[in-house]
């Protein structure tokens, strides 16, 4: 059995500045398994990686590549010996076709060398095929969409001939659809004897593809359990270390009257969308990436403005052509890509918590600056965001504090609408409970919420109704009690009504 | 307990809080310093008072600066909008109007070429670097053709201090900078207008979410350099009997060095305006005190150059190395 095995690190420890963020964790790898690394953000995952991909020196303990004691990994070193890392956001050169990003990767020798560039693109070919790709590999990187661009990273990997991959949340801006062609990507790297280790916080796909599964707390190895001896409950506990309350805290509330209400919307992006939403109730929005679901949000929050069709808000109808608009009337919207769309990083907790709201706080057109300072403590208590003080940088918070920023200030305009897109991608297990429970809070005090997810549990938890989008209009709503993945994932395909 | 919670924030962090500003506050007292002991005699009233007056239309100029690099963009046609403003002011003092008249065509007029690099820059979305330059191109040799390199001689009487003494003229001038440098930074601070200017620079997506009019904030700040650019023509021109027509020759360059040692970052949404007053400060002394220490002139630039490449130098480092744990609060 030990021959089988292709990497084994043993009781690695590793400190950032006197912070343990692993302790004595020991890991191994055999051939052809896919092995699933979990653990909340902070647990150490990243920094187990770090170690095997050579980009951190641990302080202790030893790592061994088939075989072989690796007495100091560095990233060339790692390359050397195999490993290749696919993570969440693809490294590759936007502007260079498909052909010389994998080129760039593979190829060796000085910077005058000559370059057979049908060599190249025969190669590139030849490893997407192996990655179950048909793309071609003439085209910009650019062009490309997220999964497919992950495929080209599979397929440096592929031509490095790498024996260990490790892939770092690589479905979190994934669709089910293709989610389910990546794990036949994996399945035949498996089949080949590559090993791969594979992060997610996504349990149900950790189900599907994972042979064995290691959890990591607080730095520690928690378990290395075979998949089929232990479920989702029992992951959750050893992950979190105290047993979730409920994962979706659904709260039965009896919805008021219709807050938001579309008749035959279209615009360029979107095509006789009709729907409502009440005062309590949750809303979800099903489909594919791509199906309309953003430019939906998109065009009630008036950026891209409807062109036909009518939006009641509150019974009334209403024109929303700017944000500014859509503010005014009480719409909040927090946007999927936190990073670009959400808090801004050189501006202060309390001036980001006021930027959608600096009417309320200001008066006679003057900002008062107390007021502001007592609006962002009370988000600070609230949303339980972790800073000295609100008048903190954001950009010095933490990724999951700096989101629960941007959602202050959408709270801020105490919305009677609230659009959240995507609220809980690549957030972990407890803080994701924590946003879920936020949410039935919200819809308690009567906020009617519509969210967008890619993730059918957390969609069929937490929504009233689902409605499923495909080709930039709803194509079905179902009730809680009627919806299921199987129903959705049908409608989302653009099946069934 | 709001005075309590205040106070709190005393000594360390408001220390960390202007820690831009300190630097070149300490550059200023530095070089202070060294010409208390080998050049008094920069201290006369007399010297004193020329340097302040001859910097008043940099500083103007420098506010509408901030404002600019303060949304991520830059305006180098400052120097030539300058010049056209200048020669617009006594041309229209010709004409007979008075005084004050001729400044409000000048500030229309600077506002109106401002507003075409805004327009160009934020609603044909042009990259600023290249709608100015080819502004300030285009226009300064616009000008030159027009007035052939003439000078604008045979001013009115009542052009030169503004119809009143020197010493009047001066105090009003000294005045209105003072009025526009506190009325700027404080609306920046306090009015919503002046958070959009900063949104605007650090995020524009974000900015646009929560309402902003991201476009009108850039054309409205590119319109408003135009029209303080005019104002410090004028505020130049009367010291003067005539008007050159090559006024403003590398204006831009000093301007945006003030702006970006006294801390602006040059990717926008990170400055203030009393770190601008302290660039304009620092910039205006370094010249005349290189002159007062026995330098050729011909340093002056070099030693600008090196300035601009040491402030933006530091605060490339400063964002690498001190976004974790700063306290920093920047922008309110």
């Amino acid at each position: 059995m030990r021959m089988n095995l292709v990497l084994e690190a043993g009781s690695i420890s590793k400190a950032f500045d006197g912070v343990k963020a692993l302790r004595l964790v020991s890991f191994e790898l055999r051939a052809g398994e896919v092995h699933a690394v979990i653990g909340e953000n902070g647990a150490g995952k990243s920094t187990l990686i770090k170690i095997i991909t050579g980009a951190v020196t641990p302080d202790a303990g030893t790592i061994i590549v088939r075989g072989e004691q690796v007495p100091h990994m560095d990233p060339r070193m790692s390359k050397a010996l195999g490993i290749a890392a696919i993570y969440q956001q693809p490294s590759l050169f936007p502007d260079l076709t498909v052909a010389e990003n994998i080129a760039l990767a593979l190829e060796t020798g000085g910077a005058w060398r000559t370059l057979n560039w049908k060599a190249r693109s025969r190669l590139a070919a030849e490893l997407l095929e192996r990655a179950g790709s048909s793309i071609d590999p003439e085209r910009l990187v650019a062009t490309l969409s997220m999964p497919e661009q992950q495929l080209v990273e599979i397929a440096k990997a592929i031509g490095a001939d790498a024996r260990i991959v490790i892939m770092d949340e690589p479905t979190a801006s994934l669709t089910e659809r293709e989610v389910a062609s990546l794990f036949q990507v994996i399945a035949r790297l498996r089949s080949e004897g590559v090993g791969v280790i594979y992060i997610s916080h996504r349990l149900e796909e950790i189900a599907a593809v994972a042979d064995r599964v290691t959890v990591l707390r607080d730095g520690e190895s928690i378990a290395t359990k075979r998949m089929d001896e232990v479920d989702r409950a029992e992951l959750i506990r050893m992950m979190v270390g105290r047993e979730l309350g409920s994962i979706f805290p659904k709260r039965e509330i009896v919805p008021g009257e219709i807050a938001l209400e579309l008749r035959h919307v279209s615009n360029r992006v979107v095509h006789h969308v009709s729907m409502s939403v009440r005062k309590g109730e949750i809303l979800g929005i099903a489909g594919l990436v791509g199906s309309g679901r953003t430019e939906l949000a998109e065009t009630i929050f008036g950026l891209t403005p409807a062109d036909s069709g009518e939006i009641l808000v509150r019974g009334e109808s209403v024109a929303i052509p700017s944000p500014a608009e859509a503010i005014r009337r009480g719409i909040g919207y927090v946007p999927e890509d936190r990073q670009r769309h959400g808090a801004i990083l050189e501006m202060s907790i309390a001036a980001n918590t006021s930027l959608a709201s600096l009417k309320k706080v200001a008066h006679h057109g003057l900002i008062d600056r107390t007021e502001e300072r007592d609006l962002a403590e009370g988000f600070v208590r609230q949303l339980r965001i972790k800073t000295p003080s609100v008048d903190m940088e954001t950009g010095s918070l933490s990724g999951g504090n700096q989101q629960k920023v941007a959602l202050a200030r959408w709270l801020a305009i105490r919305p009677s609408i609230l659009i959240l897109d995507e609220p809980t991608q690549g957030v972990d297990v407890g803080s994701k409970a924590e946003i879920h429970s936020l949410m039935a809070d919200l819809a308690e005090r009567g906020l009617a919420i519509v969210m967008i997810s890619s993730e059918l549990p957390e969609l069929l938890g937490m929504s009233d109704r689902i409605a499923v989008m495909y080709g930039g209009t709803i194509r079905g709503t179902l009730d809680r009690k009627d919806a299921t993945q199987q129903k959705l994932l049908a409608m989302a395909l653009g099946h069934g009504a | 307990m709001k005075k309590g919670v205040r106070s709190q924030e005393s000594g360390v962090r408001i220390a960390e809080r202007f820690r831009g500003e300190i630097s070149v506050g300490v550059a200023i007292v530095g070089l202070l310093i060294v010409l208390a002991f080998l050049a008094p005699g920069f201290f006369t009233r007399e010297n004193l008072s020329d340097l302040v007056l001859a910097n008043m239309p940099v500083l103007i100029v420098a506010l509408g600066m901030t404002l600019v690099i303060l949304t991520g963009h830059i305006d180098i046609s400052v120097g030539t909008m300058f010049a056209i403003c200048c020669v617009a002011a006594g041309e229209f003092a010709k004409l007979g109007l008075p005084a004050w008249g001729a400044g409000l065509a000048a500030c229309f007029i600077g506002a109106t070429l401002g507003a075409i690099n805004g327009t160009l820059v934020a609603y044909v979305r042009i990259p600023s670097i290249v709608v100015t330059l080819a502004a300030m191109v285009a226009f300064r040799d616009a000008l030159r053709w027009i007035t052939q390199g003439a000078w604008v001689q045979d001013l009115p009487s009542n052009f030169q201090w503004l119809g009143t003494t020197q010493a009047a003229s001066n105090t009003i001038t000294f005045g209105i900078a003072v009025a526009l440098a506190i009325g700027i930074g404080w609306g920046l601070r306090n009015l919503p207008a002046g958070r959009s200017v900063y949104a605007t620079g650090s995020n524009a997506n974000a900015a646009r979410l929560v309402g902003i009019d991201s476009a009108l904030v850039t054309f409205s700040v590119f319109a408003i350099t135009g029209a303080l650019t005019g104002c410090a023509a004028l505020l130049n021109s009367i010291r003067f009997n005539q008007i050159p027509s090559n006024a403003g020759l590398g204006m831009e360059m000093k301007v945006i060095t003030a702006v970006v040692v006294g801390g602006t970052a040059i990717t926008g949404g990170r400055g203030s305006i009393q770190g601008t007053l302290l660039g304009v400060i620092l910039l205006g002394i370094i010249s005349p005190a290189l002159t007062f220490l026995g330098f050729s002139a011909y340093w002056e630039r070099a030693i600008q150059g090196l300035i601009i490449l040491c402030a933006v130098g530091f605060d490339a480092v400063r964002s690498r190395w001190g976004r974790a744990g700063d306290f920093v609060e920047r922008t309110a």
